[in-house]
């Protein structure tokens, strides 16, 4: 029971909360600006790497440092906005989503060139889990992780429910035309968008990089199980992209507990379905943990068949 | 005295399409007139056109004496024109205050007061205040529409076809509304399908036809007029 809280359950929610972070940038920006961002991984990467530059610098704790580095996205997330998304602004959607796939191109390039394409821990040393809960074990990281996303994601409430721009991003997400016959500042929503998108995906990359490390690649392999979120959240809506975050993240870890030993289905050391012809160890991962990423695919692809406006009623394609 | 809206021989269409050709229309202080004309003759069309969503190649548009051609829809709402679109006029997962709050964003100050009055003004909204917008009646939703546009303070009020789709009672009950809305000093610009009833709260209206003026005159006048009676006020239908 404890191996199953400790190794897959506990795994599974911090992995959920990263993602649950970065489909609210993907949801609101779908929901606001109408289109696919498929930069918002490699926003994510950019951010990272800001933050490891300035923990390399100071010596201080990448939380600490995070703030600073989610207002260098965010105010690079708004220059790109002018200069590449601006001008389609009531062009077809489909000349967005592709300037946003060059982007994503053209952020990772920049990365690359001035951070070098090596693996970089983002903390040094192990991480040993806190004795006083034992048996559950869970590592300092992983409390930050939850904590911080909690926090972040009450301060996205209070900024949708409770702030005048918020309220006015869900009116634009709502209904663009009726915003702006209303005379709501469309422009200033779209670059709160960014703001809150980009921070967003700053943090979860570097709640990331704390639990494993940094790469150039981070966001980018990010991007999926973050879009198949949102989906299954419902596009456009922001808290149904957190659920999303959560049932993908924790679906994907369970997908590699020995299920069928657990289940006591399985009387000797192997397991046959008969029909598959697979023979397989009964203790081993119900599914390899190389095809833990399939899994966020395979929700994705499932709601997009049978129920694509998602759990919560969000846009349809 | 300066006229509140003045449209002069104004030619304008989506694209390339001209909708409007050379239309006419002005609205003075306090007045409600009501534009109705068959499907297609531009009636809406002539509203967006001052809302700055239209193309226009010629003609003139004028608030309140000062010349307002081709500004786009944010400033000639900061400017005092509030419009309700026909369909989709109100935020529907927002609250029924919180589109009051957004129909106020060109005019922040003094919130408190001028959600009052509103629900002063639509009694039966106060209670719904909490509710989505998308979860009221028909009806309801063209109240929480209008109340949205007043919010601002407009100088003039657009409504588009503000009973279509609604039920013989609330039709009625919008029209007072118009009414008791007109009667705290806003002047009303009004297209609407149901000619009759319009033509009836109405202190001037116009007949339009193909994006032109067809006729003039005051709502009796228009109603008695044997031409419109025929046209558009099913007048056969009560000789019989």
């Amino acid at each position: 029971m404890w191996e199953f809280v400790n190794f897959y359950l506990m795994p599974g929610v911090v992995l959920g909360c990263i993602y649950a972070l970065g489909a609210i940038g993907i949801s609101l920006t779908f929901g606001i600006l109408r289109f696919s961002n498929f930069a918002h991984g490699d926003t994510m990467t950019f951010g990272v790497y800001v933050t490891l530059s300035l923990v390399l610098l100071s010596g201080l704790h990448p939380l600490l440092v995070a703030p600073i580095a989610m207002a260098v996205t965010a105010a690079m997330a708004i220059g790109i906005d002018k200069l590449f998304y601006k001008p389609f602004r009531n062009s077809p959607t489909i000349m967005l989503v592709i300037a946003s796939f060059g982007l994503m191109l053209m952020i990772r390039s920049v990365v690359q060139f001035f951070w070098g394409v090596q693996l970089q821990p983002m903390v040094k040393g192990i991480q040993m889990p806190m004795q006083e809960l034992r048996p559950f074990l869970l590592p300092m990281k992983h409390v930050l992780i939850i904590g911080g996303t909690v926090i972040l994601m009450l301060a996205v409430h209070f900024l949708l429910t409770r702030t005048r721009i918020g309220k006015a991003m869900r009116a634009v997400s709502d209904s663009p035309e009726l915003a702006r016959v209303t005379g709501i500042d469309t422009e200033k929503v779209i670059r709160m968008t960014w703001i809150v998108g980009s921070c967003l995906a700053v943090a979860a990359g570097v709640f990331l990089a704390m639990d494993t490390h940094v790469e150039t690649m981070m966001g980018f392999k990010l991007l999926l199980p973050m879009f198949a979120a949102a989906i299954l959240g419902g596009i456009g809506k922001p808290y149904g992209a957190v659920a999303g975050g959560l049932v993908i993240g924790i679906a994907e870890e369970l997908s590699a507990f020995p299920w069928i030993a657990a289940l006591g289905v399985c009387d000797g050391n192997t397991f046959t379905i008969s029909t598959l012809n697979l023979v397989s160890n009964c203790n081993a991962p119900l599914l390899n943990p190389g095809y833990k990423a399939g899994v966020a695919f395979a929700i994705m692809v499932a709601m997009l068949i049978w129920r694509p406006q998602g759990l919560f009623r969000g846009r349809q394609f | 005295m300066n006229r509140v809206l003045d449209i002069a021989d104004l030619h304008a269409g989506y694209g390339e399409t001209e909708i409007l050709h050379g239309l006419n229309i002005h609205v003075d202080p306090s007045e409600i007139v009501v534009v109705v004309g068959p499907n297609g003759a531009g009636k809406s069309t002539a509203m967006k056109a001052v809302l700055g969503l239209l193309n226009i190649t010629s003609g003139t548009i004028s608030l309140e004496g000062a010349e307002i051609t081709d500004t786009p829809p944010t400033e000639v709402v900061t400017k005092g024109v509030s419009y309700v679109p026909q369909t989709h006029n109100v935020f529907v997962s927002l609250s029924v205050q919180e589109n009051l709050e957004m129909g106020a964003w060109t005019r922040p100050t003094g919130m408190a007061e001028r959600l009052d009055e509103m629900y002063a003004l639509f009694p039966d909204l106060a209670e719904k205040r909490a509710q989505p917008a998308g979860s009221l009646s028909g009806g309801q939703r063209q109240m929480v529409a209008m109340a949205k546009a007043l919010m601002v303070d407009p100088h003039i009020l657009f409504l588009d076809e503000p009973t279509a789709g609604l039920s013989p009672k609330y039709r009625g009950q919008i029209f007072e509304t118009v009414q008791r809305i007109n009667g705290t000093g806003v002047p009303v610009l009004m297209v609407e399908q149901n000619a009759k009833q319009a033509l009836g709260v109405a202190h001037r209206g116009y007949v339009l036809v193909d994006g032109q003026n067809r006729h003039t005159g005051t709502g009796a006048e228009l109603i008695a007029d044997p031409e419109v009676a025929r046209m558009f006020l099913g007048a056969r239908a009560e000789t019989a």
